[in-house]
């Protein structure tokens, strides 16, 4: 068992994919000699070199675009965007040739593209820094979209994400780099948990408390602080597709589902999975559906990323919602 | 005002004259012996046809839309026959003689366009990328590709190239500019050939650039040359110098092939709304294809015969065009499902289910 951070446990994750398969390049802006901006390349380029590890000019489109003709070469190329609002100028490229391109080519084409983004607030950041894009990608088919929460998903389905042969949008909650835990880097890949499939972080019987990434945490410490509802807190792991057979299961089992996510509210990842849960669970819900989110505003300035982003009293208050009927 | 090279007569790289003159350029010496000059001549000829058959097939219904490439033959196959078996071509939409060059049925370019596919030929099998309607988007992914070339150690003389098209408007296009620079300061061994046919849909090329095009190379730190566009001889010989350079190491070079679009943008569009005729009568008098049959017949290099012979040819190949789109297949409804994912992906799954059992319970009603 080795102890390690999030971040660090990317890190680890990357460096044996880089071993086991020769294929896998790590490219985008500073992920060389500095390790990327929170340093999760550390020590690759030293280890792997300039070839493996590629300091690419500062142009979001041009490294992805760059990485789709990588990845017809025959190569593996995981891609650093350096915060979630620098993704946007890599839209085009991500939805309009990486997500259609296996379909495009009656699938002779593979895209094993891997795109790590540093996700979300909370971190005080200036502007374009602290969002959370998630959306956009659910919204897009041919991508497969993933969050992690805990430093033994980190380590795990960053591998798994390298070895899908379809393009992968890795989240990272930047804010939970620091988070450390035990993992055990020695066990066998196969044993690790389907990238596809949910957890349950904590069980529960009263009320079904659903996150992913950053917001994992809080609803845990919300579990933690509602003394009078037994919460059981899913961790959503893999956000397109969803995992619904394991969100239904509980959600049949506790009969109300709140909702959490630093993502805004309208259209965001809480509405297409209070629908679904509408559809199928609906003799078995006592509330509707609660979502906690932010605001439809653009992420305020930091000294108010307090008001705006949801909280263990917004997520509470949320649960208190669902109780409500 | 500071020289910024706008007024500067460019150089046209030219072989052959508008009259079929061969004169020849000393930076580009190019031997060529009689049969493949025809067999460059029948290209021509051939893509053409292929090109008018898929107009007037539009103009049936049987296409939903046709990006013409009439009075780019020379760019496209001078281009086309310069790459060798193992080099990568990174197609826009229009290049169907670069495609004939590659190996491409005509019926698999018809059939994107009439909607029976995206593309769907095996880009490896032929060293030809599917098509890219996203202006620019292409130019990177044959930049990344010319990165995984050095990678494979694919250079020297017997290398791998990589070539990436797209037209005047595609120079406006962040992305193209993206791919210049990544290939510059990679040094990719990459070809971008640019051909400037003077319209982007409406807008002629002063709405794009205020310098000629080809310029703008230097800007990112490689060659750029231009090359008079409807001389197949000129063409192939400055790709191939470029492509050799890439090959064997050296890095990008910007071919600008100088052409015109003496057609409409697509089927869809009226070129009488935006430009003079008197422009096209010019063009006319520039055609690669008269060009190449004046140097052909001057020369002594093919008689009657053979030009009869392709124009059979050509018959033959507009028969065999036409019968093969309208026997294109229709897809299967549930097609729409096929490979989104290259693994299982459960809310694709349980949408195709669903949608065949709703397809069923009309056979069901009916039955």
């Amino acid at each position: 068992m080795t102890n390690l951070t999030i971040g660090k446990a990317i890190n680890a994750g990357l460096r044996a994919a880089m071993e086991h398969d020769p294929k896998v390049l790590v490219m985008g802006e500073d992920v060389g000699k500095l390790g990327g901006v929170f340093r999760v390349t550390d020590g690759l380029y030293k280890d792997f070199g300039a070839d493996r590890v590629i300091d690419t000019p500062l142009a979001e489109s041009g490294i992805v675009g760059t990485a789709i003709g990588m990845a017809m070469r025959g190569y593996r190329p995981v891609v650093e965007i350096q915060f979630d609002g620098f993704f946007f100028p890599a839209a085009n490229q991500t939805f309009t040739q990486l997500a259609k391109m296996r379909r495009r080519s009656a699938g002779k084409l593979s895209m094993p593209v891997v795109m790590r983004i540093p996700y979300g607030g909370g971190i005080g950041a200036v502007e374009h820094h602290s969002e959370s894009p998630e959306s956009y990608f659910l919204h897009t088919a041919g991508l497969r979209v993933v969050s992690v929460a805990n430093p033994e998903d980190a380590y795990w389905m960053i591998q798994q994400a390298i070895r899908s042969d379809d393009p992968v949008i890795f989240l990272e909650p930047k804010r939970r780099y620091y988070e450390k835990a035990e993992v055990d880097t020695e066990a066998s890949i196969a044993e690790a948990a389907p990238m596809g499939a949910a957890r349950v972080a904590r069980p529960g019987t009263d009320v079904t408390l659903l996150a992913y990434g950053p917001m994992v945490k809080t609803a845990l410490q919300a579990a933690e602080a509602d003394t009078d509802h037994s919460i059981e807190v899913l961790d959503l792991r893999s956000l397109a597709p969803v995992d619904y057979p394991t969100v239904f299961e509980s959600v049949r089992k506790t009969g109300r589902l709140v909702v959490a996510h630093e993502a805004t509210l309208t259209g965001g990842p809480g509405a297409e999975i209070a629908a679904r849960v509408t559809e199928e669970c609906f003799y078995h819900l006592e509330a509707p559906v609660i979502r906690v989110a932010a605001f439809d505003t653009p992420y305020p300035q930091s000294r108010l990323e307090e008001y705006y982003l949801p909280d263990l009293d917004r997520v509470l208050d949320g649960v208190d919602r669902a109780f409500a009927y | 005002m500071s020289d910024t090279g706008v007024h500067e007569e460019p150089e046209l790289i030219q072989l052959l004259t508008p009259e079929g003159e061969l004169t020849g350029h000393p930076d580009y010496p190019l031997e060529i012996s009689a049969d493949e000059a025809r067999a460059l001549y029948r290209d021509l000829v051939l893509v053409r046809r292929v090109d008018s058959e898929a107009v007037s097939l539009q103009r049936q219904g049987e296409l939903g839309l046709w990006a013409s490439l009439l009075g780019q033959e020379a760019a496209q196959i001078g281009s086309g026959r310069a790459l060798r078996e193992q080099d990568m071509a990174f197609p826009s939409y229009r290049e169907h003689g670069v495609a004939w060059c590659r190996g491409i049925q005509p019926k698999e370019l018809l059939g994107m366009f009439r909607g029976v596919t995206n593309g769907g030929w095996d880009p490896h099998e032929h060293g030809f990328h599917l098509y890219t309607i996203v202006i620019g988007s292409q130019a990177l992914h044959a930049t990344g590709y010319a990165m995984g070339v050095q990678r494979d150690g694919a250079l020297g003389e017997d290398g791998t190239a990589v070539i990436s098209y797209f037209g005047d408007g595609a120079t406006s296009q962040g992305d193209t500019n993206e791919a210049f620079n990544f290939a510059s300061v990679n040094n990719a061994p990459v070809v971008f050939f640019c051909q400037n046919n003077q319209w982007a849909i409406s807008e002629p090329l002063e709405r794009q650039s205020r310098v000629p095009i080809y310029k703008r190379a230097a800007g990112f730190g490689f060659p750029g040359v231009r090359v008079d566009g409807n001389d197949v001889l000129a063409v192939l010989a400055v790709t191939r110098a470029a492509l050799a350079n890439a090959r064997e190491g050296n890095g990008p070079t910007l071919v600008e092939a100088f052409t015109y679009r003496m057609g409409a943008h697509t089927t869809n569009d009226d070129p009488t709304r935006y430009r003079a005729s008197a422009e096209l009568d010019e063009w006319k008098a520039k055609d690669p294809i008269l060009r190449m049959r004046r140097y052909l017949e001057g020369n002594g290099l093919a008689d009657e015969e053979f030009f009869a012979s392709v124009d059979a040819e050509a018959d033959a190949l507009g028969e065999q065009v036409r019968t093969e789109c309208r026997s294109l297949p229709d897809p299967e409804p549930l097609e729409i499902f096929h490979e989104v994912y290259a693994e299982p992906h459960v809310h694709i799954d349980r949408q195709r289910a669903e949608f065949a059992e709703y397809l069923a319970s009309f056979e069901a009603e009916g039955a």
